[in-house]
C-alpha cells in the first residue's frame, strides 16, 4: 500500500512507495504482453484525464495503462472545454468530479496545480505533468527502465543532459534516482542549469563528454522552447554542438553506456539519429514500460479506497 | 497465540500426494495437451512437488507447466483495506483447446479459482479445466466450484485457518489446524 491517497509527485513518495511501485510494475509488464493484455482490477472505476495541455505519449500510456486495467476512461482536453468560457479549474474538476468519477489524471501548466487541487477535492489525483515542477510517472517509468536494463539502481551514475531549468522531468528523475541510491548529475549551458541544484545533491557538469564518461546512464532532455521567454543559447545549432549527444562522442568513451530520451525528440538537436536508433537507446522501451509503471500506480491508489 | 492442531503429519502428506499423483495418472496416461497450472503463491510449492513426482512416473509426460498469479483478477479489490501483493506469472504456452489441471493447496470459497478461471482464459479457451486441491473446505464454499482430485477433506468453522506446511519452506511437510486466522 502506498503511503499516500495521491501520486502528486516524487518527492512526496517514499522509498518504499516507489519500490513498491516498481515491483508491481513488473506483473504488469507481463500482464501487457500477454496475448490478452487486459486484467478486470479497475472495472468499478472511472477515471478523468484531464490535459490542460499538449501530450501525445502520457496521455495515451494512461489512457491505455487504464484501458487494460479494465476502468472507465473519460477525456477532457482544455482546448475544447469550457476552460476557454473562463471557467475556473476547481470548478471544471468540481463538475467532472460530481459525475462520480474516482481518479483524475491531470496535466497542468502551472506548477502546484495538483497540490492545490489535493487540498479540495476527494478523488485520487495522479500528476502526469505540472509546468516545470514534476513529472511523477514518467521518472517512475525512468527507473523501472534502467533497473530493467542495469539490474538495480543502487550507486549507478546517472547524467541528465539538456534543459533542465525547464525540465518537470529532470527534478521528478532527480528525486526518484536518488531515492533509489543512484548518483545524479546534470550537464547543459549554464543558463540552463537551475541556481539551487547544489542544494538537491546534484553535481553539475557543463562538458558533456567528461559527464557522459562519468555516467552509467545519459537521460537526454529536450530543449523546451515553448517555455523559454527569453533566449538561453545563441542558435540550436550552437546548442547541437556542444550539448547534442552524436555517436561520435560514445564511440570515444572508454564504456558502453545507456541512452535515454522522454520524448518527444528533436532529432539531430539534443541527440543524432544514429544515437537514439543504436543499441545504446532504450527510447521505445521507456515507453513500453510507462504502461505498466502506469498500471502499478493507478492500481495501488485504486486499491486503497474501501 | 491459538493452539494450533496437526490434521496431516509428514507420512500421511507424502502419501496423499503420491495418491493424487496417481489419480491424475489415471485420468492423463501421457498428459497429452494438457497443462498443469500452479495458482501463486501457496499454490506452486504443491505443483512443484506433483510435477516432479509424474515427471518421475510417466516416461516423458507431455504437459506444460506454469504459474499463475491471480492477484489482478480478484474480486475483492477495492473491499480489502490494501492491496494484495502481485506474484509472478510464468506462462510461456496458451491454454487453447488443452486440458488444464489447475493446482491450489485449500479450496476454501472458491472465489481464487474463480479468479483463476477468468484468467486462465486470457490465455486462450481450455478443452477442459480440472481442479486438484490438497485441502477440501467443503462447508466454507461462496460459489459453486468443486474440486476434481481432493487430497483432504476439513470440515471446520469459517474462522479458522488452514495452513499447509513444505519441507523445504516450513522444515516438514504438515498441515495445521488454527481456530482464528488472526492468532496464526
Amino acid at each position: 500500500m502506498l503511503s499516500t491517497k495521491h501520486v502528486l509527485g516524487i518527492k512526496y513518495l517514499t522509498t518504499a512507495d516507489i519500490q513498491k511501485i516498481l515491483e508491481t510494475a513488473q506483473q504488469f509488464k507481463e500482464v501487457i504482453n500477454r496475448p490478452i493484455k487486459k486484467v478486470p482490477s479497475l472495472r468499478d472505476v472511472t477515471i478523468a484525464n484531464l490535459f490542460f495541455e499538449n501530450s501525445t505519449r502520457t496521455r495515451i500510456s494512461f489512457e491505455l495503462a487504464e484501458k487494460r486495467l479494465s476502468a472507465d476512461v473519460v477525456n477532457f482536453s482544455a482546448s475544447s472545454s469550457s476552460v476557454k468560457k473562463g471557467e475556473t479549474l476547481l470548478d471544471t474538476v468540481n463538475n467532472i468530479l460530481s459525475m462520480k468519477v474516482d481518479m483524475v489524471v491531470m496535466r497542468h501548466p502551472s506548477p502546484g496545480a495538483h497540490l492545490f487541487l489535493s487540498n479540495h477535492i476527494d478523488a485520487n489525483i495522479i500528476n502526469a505533468g505540472d509546468g516545470t515542477h514534476e513529472h511523477p510517472t514518467q521518472a517512475l517509468l525512468d527507473a523501472y527502465s534502467i533497473r530493467e536494463r542495469l539490474g538495480s539502481l543502487d550507486k549507478k551514475k546517472i547524467l541528465i543532459v539538456g534543459d533542465i531549468k525547464h525540465s518537470r522531468v529532470a527534478l521528478s528523475n532527480i528525486f526518484c534516482l536518488q531515492k533509489l541510491g543512484a548518483k545524479v548529475k546534470v550537464c547543459g549551458p549554464p543558463t540552463l542549469i537551475p541556481k539551487h541544484l547544489p542544494h538537491l545533491g546534484v553535481e553539475v557538469e557543463y562538458d558533456l563528454k567528461k559527464g557522459l564518461q562519468w555516467c552509467d546512464v545519459a537521460n537526454v532532455l529536450r530543449i523546451q522552447l515553448e517555455r523559454q521567454d527569453i533566449k538561453y543559447f545563441p542558435s540550436l545549432r550552437e546548442y547541437a554542438h556542444y550539448f547534442g549527444v552524436k555517436k561520435s562522442i560514445l564511440d570515444e568513451l572508454t564504456h558502453q553506456i545507456v541512452i535515454m530520451h522522454p520524448g518527444p525528440i528533436n532529432r539531430g538537436v539534443e541527440i543524432s539519429s544514429d544515437v537514439a536508433d543504436s543499441d545504446h537507446s532504450i527510447i521505445l522501451n521507456q515507453v513500453e514500460n510507462g504502461v505498466a509503471v502506469r498500471m502499478a500506480v493507478l492500481y495501488l491508489l485504486a486499491g486503497q479506497r474501501n | 497465540m491459538a493452539r494450533a492442531r496437526t490434521i496431516l503429519t509428514t507420512e500421511k502428506f507424502k502419501l496423499t500426494i503420491e495418491r493424487l499423483c496417481h489419480q491424475l495418472v489415471e485420468n492423463h496416461p501421457r498428459f497429452e495437451h494438457t497443462c498443469i497450472i500452479g495458482i501463486q503463491p501457496r499454490g506452486i510449492p504443491l505443483a512443484d512437488r506433483i510435477v516432479k513426482r509424474l515427471r518421475t512416473m510417466v516416461k516423458n509426460p507431455e504437459f506444460n507447466y506454469g504459474k499463475l498469479d491471480i492477484t489482478f483478477y480478484r474480486d475483492d479489490f477495492r473491499i480489502r483495506q490494501t492491496p494484495l501483493e502481485a506474484s509472478t506469472t510464468e506462462m510461456e504456452f496458451l491454454v487453447e483447446d488443452k486440458n488444464v489441471i489447475l493446482i491450489d493447496d485449500v479450496l476454501y470459497t472458491g472465489r481464487t479459482v474463480q479468479a483463476a478461471l477468468t484468467a486462465i482464459n486470457h490465455y486462450g479457451r481450455p478443452r477442459k479445466v480440472e481442479l486438484l486441491a490438497l485441502i477440501d473446505r467443503r462447508f466454507n464454499r461462496h460459489l459453486p466450484i468443486q474440486s476434481d482430485y481432493t487430497g483432504m477433506i476439513v470440515d471446520a468453522l469459517d474462522e479458522a485457518y488452514v495452513k499447509v506446511e513444505w519441507e523445504d519452506i516450513d522444515g516438514t511437510d504438515k498441515i495445521k489446524l488454527y481456530p482464528k486466522k488472526a492468532n496464526t
